[in-house]
């Protein structure tokens, strides 16, 4: 009797892991509410909003515009843009292209897992890093190329890439220790 | 004087941001009034951050790979009257380099000269004439008459007659029409669409005005990836200023006809890049193909007559009206009319974008715009349309680039993405990432890709590991025809090309790979082992210190020896051994 497709469900208890405020995408909704086929960029301004699709918010899509659950959870999972678990501040993808990958990409891959201690697709334990992939981030030129929030950085070698990473660290880091002194 | 930055996407990832800080901050020291902008990629990546320097007569110097501070002697030099500043100079309009000489620019005419985000420099430069042309003086059949004659054929990848799709959704009936530019570049490898929508989008909307015009849309949807957020961004920025200047939008200079253009953001499916399953996504669906007939000119968006295009097709459509179909058509082959669009990469010397005449040779290509292979290493192959394409082997490399010949080699066109690879890319890897690449991308519907591309990555991942069987060939060959034969849609049907065109290439590696449990291009990790001479090496250490897995063991004076066990096969000790004692090698 787990079904999500069922009505009425108390699905804030449901999906209690999901801390979400779901009134944070209300706007959203009301933007494209009556627009046909409109569910992907819904989808896309939602993450942008919570930085990932908590199940809470895909369920209560799916409620307010009257499209299936399935439908909805569907489209999250079958896009690799959507994320149903939160990232870190820092969202490191490093490019899998092909002039990536014949320049080396794989041997960055271990790097990055070794310095952060964590695989790809997972978030370092004080949420600071997520370490993913992409298929392609088009600046092969540059290649191996990552890309940490938006800004691309390349050619890297391992240890060019590991030095970005705790420059990041060590800026957040003192960032934090500032913030605490206030 | 004046000055142009290159800032595309490869331009801000070289540090172009920190180079135009550099020239506001001379410019504000100096009190200089000079005019400097921003301006799209004019295709040499490998020199960038790119500066131009456009003197008063007109004469224009590029500089390379500039940062702030050579930006300010730059600037420094030529308003002294001293430049050209030789030593970063890299090409100019007196004496263009053989990047620049060998390519002929249409789609990428205005790529790297223009700030694209300023519409006025897209007018000054003959922009939205065509669209005037076309509105003023011809009908809807002058305009597929001209393309007839132009031989323009769709760049994404299959070379359509463009005429002809336009003809199609042009002969439908029903009031309500769409017309769709794809600019969902999925090909790992490809950045064409990314490095044209960034650096011109107005040439772009322009294209698919007077094709809205002719089939008879009034409503176009531009549907871009969402990991190419600086094209959307300018897109966004050209669509306000073509519709306040009157190029869409309501009554369109005076003629009545009525346009307008909105983004749809893709969410990173490459399956998109497939017509029917691109609407499926444009609808909020998950994005699955379907079969065709009905083809979208009868039934596309919200099952109403649709017209898609690529984005580097739409681009070439204001030079043709402009230079006349039969201009376009005196460039390129018999077959092939016409330019393509390459995006060069891999171990090459000058990779970037290129624009160049149907007909040329893939040698040319590869050696003379692109300098040759890296490193002055030996070329192995070059990988043509991604994973939809096949590698093209040394002794091919006449082949000239047109439709038909590159079909022969069993390769394709594709949209332009041109990979090449030398002596140390192992052909049976490559062959495994791009299956990979496409089963993981399947969209599950059909069998034969979803399951079928499974099972020929199981095979090739046991090659790679060291445990392929004897009759591992055949059985690839056979899943491939199964699939290419079944598949539903475009994705299915290529997907086996980068593994036929390997084993018929490079038949030897597979060989090796399975009977020796060798790999020829020391890459494939189960089949090498890193050693270290024990006479070459003079115990400083940094091996051991770099290890990742810390399985290098030694003391002082005493050689270091790695722990095969526990070694991962990451090549760190190769890279760090100091060239002089060159001491770790692969075997």
């Amino acid at each position: 009797m787990n079904c999500c497709c069922q009505p009425d469900r108390n699905w804030e208890e449901i999906f209690k892991q999901d801390k979400v405020d779901l009134e944070m995408i209300t706007g959203v909704l009301n933007k494209y509410r009556g627009e046909e086929g409109s569910l992907i960029a819904v989808l896309q301004e939602t993450q942008a909003i919570y930085g990932y699709l908590p199940m809470l918010a895909l369920r209560y899509i799916a409620d307010e515009l009257g499209i299936k659950a399935a439908k909805v959870y569907g489209a999250a999972t079958f896009y690799t843009q959507f994320r149903l678990k939160p990232v870190g501040k820092y969202l490191i993808l490093l490019c899998e292209g092909t002039a990536c990958h014949v320049n080396g990409a794989e041997r960055l891959e271990i790097a990055l897992a070794e310095e952060l201690k964590i695989e790809k697709g997972e978030t370092t334990a004080d949420g600071v890093f997520t370490f993913d992939t992409a298929a392609c981030l088009g600046c092969c030129s540059l290649a191996p190329v990552m890309m940490i929030n938006g800004q691309a950085y390349g050619p890297l070698t391992p240890d060019s890439a590991r030095k970005i990473i705790r420059d990041i660290y060590a800026r957040e880091k003192a960032d934090q220790e500032r913030g605490q002194a206030v | 004087m004046k000055l142009r930055l290159g800032m595309g996407s490869c331009g801000i990832a070289a540090g172009a941001l920190d180079v135009w800080d550099g020239i506001k901050e001379e410019l504000e020291q100096s009190g200089l009034d000079l005019q400097a902008a921003p301006t799209g990629c004019v295709g040499m990546c490998h020199h960038e951050p790119l500066l131009d320097v456009i003197e008063d007569d007109g004469s224009v110097y590029t500089y390379g790979k500039v940062n702030a501070e050579r930006a300010k002697e730059i600037i420094r030099t030529h308003k002294a009257g001293k430049g050209p500043l030789e030593d970063y100079l890299v090409s100019s309009s007196l004496q263009p380099n053989e990047f620049l000489q060998a390519q002929f620019r249409v789609a990428l005419r205005n790529c790297g000269r223009i700030n694209p985000e300023s519409i006025d420099e897209y007018i000054a430069a003959g922009g939205y004439q065509a669209l005037y042309k076309v509105l003023k003086t011809m009908s809807g059949d002058d305009v597929i008459d001209e393309l007839k004659i132009s031989g323009l054929g769709g760049r994404g990848g299959a070379g359509f007659p463009t005429w002809f799709k336009w003809n199609a959704t042009r002969n439908e009936t029903g009031s309500q029409k769409y017309l769709v530019c794809n600019a969902d570049e999925g090909d790992p490898g490809a950045f064409m669409d990314r490095s044209l929508l960034e650096s011109d989008p107005h040439s772009v909307l322009e294209g698919m005005a007077i094709a809205a015009y002719v089939i008879g849309a009034s409503t176009g949807v531009i549907y871009c990836r969402a990991e190419y957020p600086l094209a959307i961004k300018r897109l966004q920025i050209a669509i306000a200023q073509a519709e306040e200047k009157g190029y869409l939008g309501e009554d369109i200079l005076g003629s009545g006809f009525h346009l307008t253009i909105r983004i749809k953001q893709g969410a990173g499916a490459f399956v998109c890049g497939e017509e029917t399953a691109l609407i499926a996504s444009l609808e909020g669906e998950r994005g699955m193909p379907r079969l065709k007939p009905p083809y979208p000119s009868e039934k596309g968006y919200w099952n109403r007559p649709t017209n898609i295009n690529n984005v580097e097709t739409f681009a070439n459509v204001p030079w043709i009206i402009n230079s006349g179909g039969a201009a376009f058509a005196a460039i390129g082959t018999t077959d092939s009319k016409g330019t393509k669009v390459f995006a060069l990469a891999g171990k090459i010397k000058r990779g970037g974008l290129v624009e160049v005449p149907m007909g040329i040779s893939l040698r040319d290509i590869i050696f003379k715009v692109g300098g040759g292979i890296k490193d002055d290493r030996q070329f192995k192959a070059v990988q043509l349309g991604g994973p939809s394409g096949g590698c093209i082997p040394e002794r091919l490399l006449d082949t000239p680039v047109d439709y038909k010949s590159i079909k022969a080699t069993g390769a394709i066109m594709g949209s332009g993405g041109m990979i090449v690879v030398d002596e140390a890319t192992c052909m049976v890897d490559m062959a495994r990432y791009f299956l990979d690449f496409t089963q993981k991308e399947s969209c599950g519907k059909c069998v034969q890709c979803r399951i079928g591309t499974k099972r020929m990555l199981e095979v090739l991942e046991r090659i790679c590991e060291g445990n392929g069987q004897a009759g591992d060939v055949a059985l690839l060959q056979d899943l491939a025809a199964e699939i290419k034969a079944a598949a539903l849609c475009g994705l299915g049907n290529s997907a086996p090309n980068p593994v036929l065109t390997t084993i018929e290439y490079f038949a030897e590696e597979y060989r090796a790979h399975i009977e020796e449990k060798r790999c020829p291009a020391k890459q494939c990790k189960h089949l090498i082992t890193f050693v270290i001479d024990p006479v070459k090496c003079k115990s400083c250490g940094i091996c051991a210190k770099k290890c990742p897995v810390n399985c290098i063991t030694g003391e002082k004076k005493q050689p270091y020896v790695i722990e095969q066990e526990k070694c991962i096969k990451c090549g760190t000790c190769l890279e760090v051994c100091p060239t002089k004692f060159a001491a770790v090698s692969v075997d």
